[in-house]
């Protein structure tokens, strides 16, 4: 019955060999929230196209490899100079980077800034704030969030930790840099906290990046928690390698009149799915999701998203584009949920999908679940092609057929971004647009308009 | 709410299913369960061929092997099906050659539900096939519609007159093995509608069916079979109530339509099967299979359904536009009260080159029911230039009722435009105010908004169905906004 049970009970056997490997870390109580997940994976399966929240992606493709964990004695030396081409060539940002899932302190920018604004890895929390680490990991997930995310917490051993105390604002975006390199077959598993309490300000870019274009698997999750009056500013960047798999969970709480903006971008990765959920603590609350995938020849990318109204007047803004070429797969799974006593929500889902080949396919699946009656909430999805009357408008002003195709994918895709505020986050974000849309192999003959 | 908002919403669930009495007409009924045995009794009692009791015995093994779906966002205690019986017939029905043999008790029941079965008494041009329980109780202006070649005739009797055709198309597009209640369907159907239209015809009369749930503890397995040769059009009605019970009665049809190349299938439904009673005690499980295949080219099948009754409704009519420049439509109401549940909508499948769908639904969902739209479009790596616009919106009468939409849509050919709105509302309270000021009594002007919230799909109806239609919701959503 079990399809996958071998590959569980490897991860099961690494997880021992993990164990045995902490050493006088066992001990402590953040061991405890370990153990509590793993002891959940052996009655959990891996999800199949039979499960309705995964019919449309096959994860076995991830589950055919046994992917081993990452040990640091087989680290290859990243310098300085690597990194530099993912910085956004801005040295004022607070820097945290994780080189194949581990904080690497000399690649890492990290100014004194005040005391109100904790930057560290989260290994490094365990040590100085364990119980802010024990008070908030695990919080916001919730208790069936599935193998994936009880794999991470059971492997937990590094990611980012921010914390913003009360009434502060941070003015430098904080950007937490994942890159892998790596030649053996390895999963990594970061897991970040964020923390803004009442009347903060903070950007966080959320950045996932490859040297070596080589085949791991990324297992991330990130816990978001918004108290009264905050504003997160958060960009989420995944441009993995083509060869690589990707699952990450972002589970975020948004108390009263707090304002989250997320933006959701993915380029990389062969198999990639994101699990997004957003859920109101508090009213008067606004949460805007802005998602981007641009897809090349062999990549599936699968976006789940859930916000959950539960608190009256909240509103939400939710637009996922989408643009397909080569033989790849886009999926969205966007839902709504108004529960009974949201009234005055406001709540808005879109999805638009342009599908530039003939082997690209688009499932999509807008759901909206309401049970108050006073809300405007609306949802639209299209699937379609360029638009021929622009295209032709284009190309009456001299365009050649190629310049006009480029010209209006880039608008339709940049339009997602465009409001991000930090001129050198989006400078970065065009030019991998650009060469995202270059490699898409342009102008398969059957492709253009008849 | 304030109080008077309340008064007004349990005045309005207090609103009285006027067809919920019981025909005292004597039955020919087997022993509740379920087994080969069964099917073979009705197979005899019908005087089948041996083709088609294999046919179900087929549909019997397979379905043993089923698991019922749960998919669905609905809720309800576990069907038993061995305590259903799956054959009731009224018993004066044997070999009824003119109306004038029909128990007048069943007569009765009929012309209270207001279908005009003496055909003096008929209203133009509807020729009616009424099923009563089990079996096919009368079929009006059967004389009229042979002129044309038309056939219009219980499928029992169609598997006696014109086997062939049922042999060729039974199973065609909902085959036997379909989905769990299809199968069950396929092997202890019944009775049902047979129409065949044939070539170049233009059926000249609309074509209904009426749907009657009698005795206690059966489960209602019709089968309708529509096909519309080349160059053909027909117009089909389908109508449904039963008695109020407290047990949950079982209704699993399967109603399929062809159309061949350059016909057209126009297919309306206004269900308002009992829905049980306030706290949701009883009421019909209406588990339907509706599927149109557009079989031929430049063919068009039009659902349109006005959704009242049934404690439960869960259904999909859909739409396979196989033939190039066939199109499917989808036109839907649906109102759910008390604790109705619905969990309904539509499937467009293009394969086709230039294949074109329509989905409208309305959804209404009052006191404390459920209320979902579920809908998929998929367009297949060569239907090119597929087109599909879908639009469903839901409107709420009361915080302790939900909505719900879950469109799929799947798409794999580049020249596809597929899109898809909804919107949720609830009747604005400066709406209301605007009627009362121009003197509309508060439910007549939830009456005239909610049926001008319908109106795109209600100009689908023919033109009796229409009004039919207005009323019914006119008199569900009575003092349901204060």
């Amino acid at each position: 019955m079990e399809k996958f049970q071998e590959v569980k009970t490897w991860y099961i056997n690494r997880f021992e060999s993990f164990e045995r490997g902490l050493n006088g870390e066992s001990k402590k109580p953040i061991h405890k929230f370990r153990k509590q997940a793993a002891g959940k994976i052996p009655e959990l399966s891996f999800p199949t196209i039979r499960d309705e929240e995964w019919r449309y992606t096959d994860v076995s493709p991830v589950l055919v490899h046994k992917f081993d964990l990452y040990s640091i004695s087989s680290t290859s030396d990243i310098i300085k100079k690597q990194i530099e081409p993912f910085l956004f060539n801005n040295s004022e940002y607070i820097t945290l980077v994780f080189v194949n899932g581990i904080f690497n302190a000399g690649l890492s920018n990290i100014p004194a800034v005040t005391e109100n604004v904790l930057v560290m890895s989260l290994k490094e929390a365990f040590e100085k704030h364990q119980s802010i680490v024990e008070n908030y990991i695990g919080k916001n997930t919730a208790a069936d969030s599935g193998i994936f995310s009880e794999m991470n917490s059971a492997f937990l051993s590094d990611g980012a930790f921010i914390l913003i105390r009360k009434n502060t604002v941070v003015e430098q975006p904080i950007h937490i840099l994942y890159l892998s390199s790596t030649e053996s077959e390895i999963i990594i598993q970061p897991r970040n906290l964020i923390i803004l309490e009442d009347n903060t300000r903070a950007s966080i870019i959320e950045n996932y990046e490859t040297i070596l274009h080589s085949l791991y698997f990324t297992n991330a999750v990130t816990e978001v928690t918004l108290g009264k009056n905050a504003n997160l500013n958060h960009v989420r960047i995944q441009n993995e390698s083509t060869k690589a798999f990707h699952i990450s969970l972002s589970e975020t709480a948004i108390d009263s009149s707090s304002v989250y903006t997320y933006y959701n971008l993915d380029f990389g990765g062969k198999l990639a799915r994101n699990n997004f959920n957003a859920k109101f603590v508090g009213q008067d609350a606004e949460c805007n999701l802005n998602g981007l995938y641009l897809l090349n020849d062999g990549q599936t990318i699968d976006n789940h998203t859930m916000i959950d109204h539960k608190h009256p007047r909240c509103r939400s803004n939710e637009l996922y584009k989408g643009v397909l070429s080569g033989k790849s797969r886009a999926v969205f799974n966007g839902k709504v949920m108004v529960r009974k006593d949201s009234q005055k929500t406001n709540a808005f889902q879109s999805n638009k999908n342009i599908l530039l080949s003939n082997n690209a396919i688009v499932d999509t699946k807008p759901q909206l679940e309401i049970f108050a009656d006073d809300v405007k909430c609306s949802h639209g999805a299209t699937i379609g092609q360029l638009d021929e009357e622009a295209l032709f408008y284009l190309r009456s002003r001299g365009f050649s057929l190629e310049q006009a195709r480029r010209t209006l994918v880039s608008a339709f895709a940049e339009n997602v971004v465009e409001n991000i505020s930090h001129k050198a986050v989006l400078d970065y974000l065009e030019q991998i647009i650009q060469e995202k849309l270059r490699n898409e192999n342009p102008l398969s003959e059957s492709t253009v308009l008849e | 709410m304030s109080s008077t908002e309340m008064q007004e919403l349990e005045q309005f669930t207090d609103q009285e299913y006027k067809y919920g009495f019981v025909t005292d007409v004597e039955s020919d009924t087997i022993a509740k369960g379920l087994n080969e045995d069964v099917i073979r009794v009705i197979s005899r009692k019908k005087d089948e061929p041996e083709w088609m009791l294999e046919w179900r015995l087929k549909a019997y093994r397979h379905w043993l092997t089923m698991t019922e779906p749960k998919w669905s966002n609905v809720s309800y205690p576990k069907i038993d099906f061995r305590d259903i019986i799956y054959y009731s017939a009224p018993k004066s029905v044997k070999k009824l050659q003119s109306m004038d043999e029909v128990d007048p008790e069943l007569l009765k029941t009929f012309t209270k539900l207001g279908i005009p079965l003496e055909e003096q008494k008929i209203f133009a041009g509807v020729a009616v096939d009424a099923v009563f329980d089990s079996v096919s109780v009368a079929t009006t202006f059967k004389a009229k519609l042979k002129e044309d070649g038309i056939i219009f005739c219980p499928i029992s009797e169609a598997l006696h007159e014109y086997p062939d055709l049922v042999k060729k198309y039974i199973g065609m597009i909902v085959p036997s093995t379909d989905n769990f209640y299809a199968a069950l369907n396929s092997a202890v159907f019944t009775d049902g509608s047979f129409v065949y239209i044939p070539k170049g015809v233009r059926c000249p009369m609309e074509l209904s069916t009426y749907f009657r749930i009698n005795e206690a503890k059966t489960g209602q397995f019709e089968r309708t079979l529509i096909i519309a040769d080349e160059g053909s059009y027909v117009s089909y009605l389908e109508g449904c109530t039963a008695p109020m019970r407290d047990e949950n009665q079982l209704h699993a049809a399967v109603v399929e339509l062809i159309a061949l190349d350059n016909a057209q299938i126009k297919y309306s439904t206004i269900q308002n099967w009992y829905a049980g009673d306030k706290e949701g005690r009883g009421g019909i499980y209406n588990f339907v299979t509706k599927r149109g295949f557009c079989k031929g080219v430049n063919s068009k099948i039009s659902w349109t359904q006005v959704e009242t009754g049934s404690a439960i409704t869960w259904k999909y009519p859909s739409c396979v536009l196989q033939g190039d420049n066939s199109i499917g439509e989808f036109y839907s109401v649906a109102v759910t009260n008390h604790k109705q549940q619905a969990d309904t909508g539509t499937k467009m499948i293009h394969i086709g080159k230039n294949t074109r769908s329509t989905i409208v639904s309305k959804g209404i969902s009052a006191g404390k029911s459920n209320n979902t739209y579920r809908g998929l479009v998929k367009v297949g790596k060569n239907a090119k230039n597929a087109r599909n616009y879908s639009q469903c919106d839901s409107l709420l009468i009361g915080d302790t009722c939900g909505a719900h939409t879950f469109p799929y849509l799947e798409v794999s050919n580049p020249s596809a435009k597929v899109e898809h709105e909804a919107t949720t509302s609830k009747i604005g309270e400066d709406q209301i105010f605007y009627l009362n000021q121009r003197g509309l009594s508060n439910e007549d002007a939830v009456s005239m908004i909610v049926n001008g919230y319908c109106k795109e799909v209600f100009k689908e109806l023919p033109m009796e169905f229409a009004v039919e239609a207005q009323k019914l919701l006119g008199v569900s959503l009575e003092g349901s906004v204060g």
